[in-house]
């Protein structure tokens, strides 16, 4: 008798269980509000200003998401991660995006159920020191004292790195950014290594920029991709291809000043699919015909994106590099939208 | 009187008698909860299940088996990022235990002397001792750890002050007797360094150096020898009535043979250098363990300082004063009439503390000391995504270690404690 109970106790859970809702773009409409989890805290990428607005290079995207949604830029909930919680957080549906700095790796995408959408910036590592140091390179560092931000790439390939190289040296492990940036100042550690990017964002909110210097070498390839969760293909096209058409934006010329004036007066193809002029792109991903147009209009396409956050005018001041449009000699590619 | 009334077992079971008879009813709650309980279980269990295949991840734990390819700051045991997940698994817990161990007994002792103390008669070091408790134990541990950690990285010079400048011959900062050097990252001290090696022995944990093991052979035969000579002079006491002066026997023998085996193995210390960037040839402790050790020892010392205050208050006046009455001296009252009684007051509680301090060190993190939290449920669980099989294993480990800690402690509790009869 006890089993038989024990049995339909276990039944009666099942049904109430319920699987996580596979739909993530009904959820967020449901609820009217994106939740995006960012990172802790990394000026140029994603900060809080002093009124708590949030601002930044892997901000812009999830505004861009949430304008594409649901049509408003300004519907987008914030969340914190760090290097350790953030595919917790987007696994356990905490979150519906993550836009953090992260690395599209193999074992991420497909052991982790992850789904990395497009590359919005491509990185490398690479290692910072005191100027005074006099250290002028990455191979000058045998024995150093390194610190390292937990659960990231920048652990494994800075093993990988100094064992290629047959150098050794002593990881300090840091939770955050902030932590890394503190323990650095202090001169815990003789180096402080990340993504390059993430670097340069770093040292522009040191009292003395000048005086510490980035090396040259750049250790790793570190795609940096808004991701999802893997099984929600029609969510994962959204930002696929939300990153996509800030992209091509740039390459047609659209920008949030021309937007509307070329929606009316522009004769390319590419552009009218692209604004929801001609046909209907957005209705099959289940958007709106301007979903396109309302990515776009919430901070510029990807060129004043990356001039407004990050690029050679801010005081991070990173060139576009690799970053620049296909046709400028760089990896910005967008497919077509047809 | 054959009415039927008074005797309602004669009606046969009713269902409500379930309910209503107090017979039956604490038996019905307590099947009803199990019920409950199963059933919460189940379900848990099973929304875990759906979920993971929502996610289609599976359980298992061959990721153990797999290259680690991350390195690991301070571990006691040969580690390199080549080893698999579950050797990191195994420097974490090693430090985990070594922290929780030394914090242990650095809170106890200074837990006693701090509830000792508080009991003095002397106002100032009575108070001040308060204040000690007051501080320490309503402030939360992590921040404890923190400051400790800020206070050390702060205050220290780093490593490159060492330097001796080539013009002037002088460096910024000169060693401690030439052989400790402070730092904001470590201290540098001396390691022990052995001229003649008998070899060490290979393990699957870590190889062990026969001259240490021969050191502790020697001790342990000391200790056996030491042992065998009180026990005579007790029987010559018992005996005689005058016990034998054992002082210096026993000194010597513990000093001596240790004495020779060292000398024959030619010891001597290793001093730190400094090399690039940091120390090298010596050991360095790092600033981490220290502050989490400093934290953990210093906030529990607050807990045990009362437990220990309350254990000596628990025996009662009569008792030491019955005791001065025989004639035993302070000492001795403390040490075979109030002690053994205290004990039995303060051992209990005591495991408690213990507990908790093994399972605050997993605030390691906090400092980047990569304890069983910071392997397994830290770097481990991260780049391998396993989250459940990971925290399921470290509630498992921690379980395990605080199980083996209350039943070491409820031996030991066992022989101290009062003999009623
Ligand atoms: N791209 C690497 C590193 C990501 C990472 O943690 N980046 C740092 C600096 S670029 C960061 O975002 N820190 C901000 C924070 O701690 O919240 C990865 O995906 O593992």
């Amino acid at each position: 008798m006890k089993k038989s109970v024990f049995i339909g106790a276990l039944t009666a859970a099942t049904l109430a269980a319920g699987v996580a809702g596979a739909a993530t773009l009904d959820d967020v409409k449901a609820r009217g509000e994106l939740i995006c989890g960012v990172n802790t805290g990394l000026v140029g990428f994603a900060a809080p200003d002093a009124n708590g607005n949030w601002s930044g290079f892997d901000v812009a995207i999830c505004q861009a998401v949430a304008g594409a949604v649901l049509g408003d830029p300004s519907k987008v909930k914030y969340v914190p991660t760090s290097g350790q919680t953030r595919f917790t957080a987007l696994g356990s549906g905490e979150v519906d995006l993550l836009a953090r700095n992260t690395t599209w790796t193999f074992s991420r995408d497909t052991d982790l159920k992850l789904q990395f959408t497009a590359t919005n910036y491509y990185d490398g590592q690479g290692f910072m020191v005191r100027k005074d140091s006099g250290v002028t390179s990455a191979k000058e560092l045998d024995g150093a004292s390194i610190c390292i931000q937990t659960g990231t790439t920048t652990e494994l390939n800075l093993a990988d790195y100094f064992k290629a190289n047959n150098m050794s040296y002593q990881p300090i492990t840091v939770d955050s950014n902030a932590e890394g940036e503190q323990q650095f100042l202090a001169g815990a550690c003789d180096a402080y290594t990340t993504d390059a990017s993430g670097l340069a964002a770093t040292r522009a909110a040191f009292a003395n920029p000048s005086d510490y210097v980035i090396l040259p070498e750049i250790i790793s390839k570190e795609p940096l991709a808004p991701a999802v969760r893997q099984g929600d293909d029609q969510w994962t096209d959204i930002v696929r291809w939300t990153v996509y058409a800030l992209i091509a934006a740039e390459e047609y010329g659209v920008t949030s000043a021309n937007i509307d004036e070329l929606a009316k007066s522009t004769d390319n193809p590419e552009i009218k699919r692209l604004l929801g002029v001609e046909g209907d792109l957005g209705a099959m991903v289940g958007l709106d015909k301007d979903w396109a147009v309302n990515a776009i209009k919430a901070n510029g396409n990807y060129g004043e994106i990356f001039a407004a956050t990050i690029g050679e005018q801010t005081p991070i001041g990173l060139a576009r590099g690799l970053n620049a449009q296909w046709t400028q000699g760089g990896l910005m590619y967008a497919p077509p939208f047809r | 009187m054959t009415t039927a009334p008074d005797a309602p077992e004669h009606q046969g079971f009713r269902l409500s008698q379930l309910i209503y008879d107090t017979r039956y009813r604490s038996m019905t709650i307590q099947i009803v909860v199990l019920f409950l309980v199963m059933g919460f279980v189940g379900w848990l269990v099973d929304n875990t299940i759906q979920n993971l295949n929502a996610l289609g991840k599976d359980f298992n734990y061959s990721f153990l088996g797999q290259r680690a390819g991350y390195d690991i700051g301070n571990a006691l045991i040969p580690y390199n990022n080549d080893m698999t997940h579950g050797r990191a698994l195994l420097v974490g817990l090693l430090n985990t235990l070594w922290v929780s161990f030394l914090g242990c007994i650095a809170a106890t002792v200074l837990g006693v002397i701090i509830g000792v103390l508080r009991l003095s008669k002397n106002w100032l070091v009575a108070r001040m001792m308060t204040i000690y408790v007051e501080v320490f134990r309503n402030i939360p541990v992590l921040l404890w750890i923190l400051v400790a950690l800020a206070l050390l990285t702060e205050v220290a010079p780093s490593p490159n002050q060492y330097k001796v400048n080539a013009a002037t011959g002088e460096a910024k900062t000169s060693m401690l007797f030439e052989s400790v050097a402070f730092t904001n990252r470590y201290t540098a001290i001396p390691s022990i360094h052995f001229d003649r090696s008998l070899g060490s022995l290979d393990t699957a944990l870590a190889p062990i150096s026969l001259n240490f093991l021969a050191i502790v052979l020697v001790l342990l035969a000391s200790w056996f020898v030491t042992k065998a000579v009180n026990k005579n002079a007790t029987k010559v006491q018992a005996a005689t009535g005058v016990r034998p002066t054992t002082w210096w026997q026993n000194a010597l023998i513990w000093l001596l043979p240790v004495a020779i085996v060292v000398t024959v193995l030619g010891i001597n210390p290793e001093e730190p250098v400094l090399k690039g960037f940091n120390f090298t040839k010596g050991t360095n402790v790092s600033n981490a363990f220290v502050a989490l050790w400093a934290g953990l020892s210093l906030y529990t010392a607050a807990f045990i300082a009362e437990i220990v205050r309350a254990g000596i208050m628990a025996v009662s006046k009569g008792q030491s004063e019955a005791a001065f009455a025989l004639g035993l001296r302070p000492s001795r009252t403390m040490r075979l009439v109030i002690l053994p009684q205290a004990l039995r007051v303060i051992i209990p509680p005591l495991i408690s503390q213990f507990l908790n301090l093994t399972k605050n060190s997993s605030l390691a993190i906090a400092v980047g000391y990569l304890d069983l939290r910071g392997t397994l449920g830290g770097i481990t669980l991260n780049q391998t995504g396993r989250e459940l099989e990971a925290i399921t294993l470290m509630m498992l480990i921690y379980l395990v270690i605080s199980l083996l800690i209350s039943g070491g402690m409820n031996i030991f509790n066992n022989r101290v404690k009062l003999k009623e009869r």
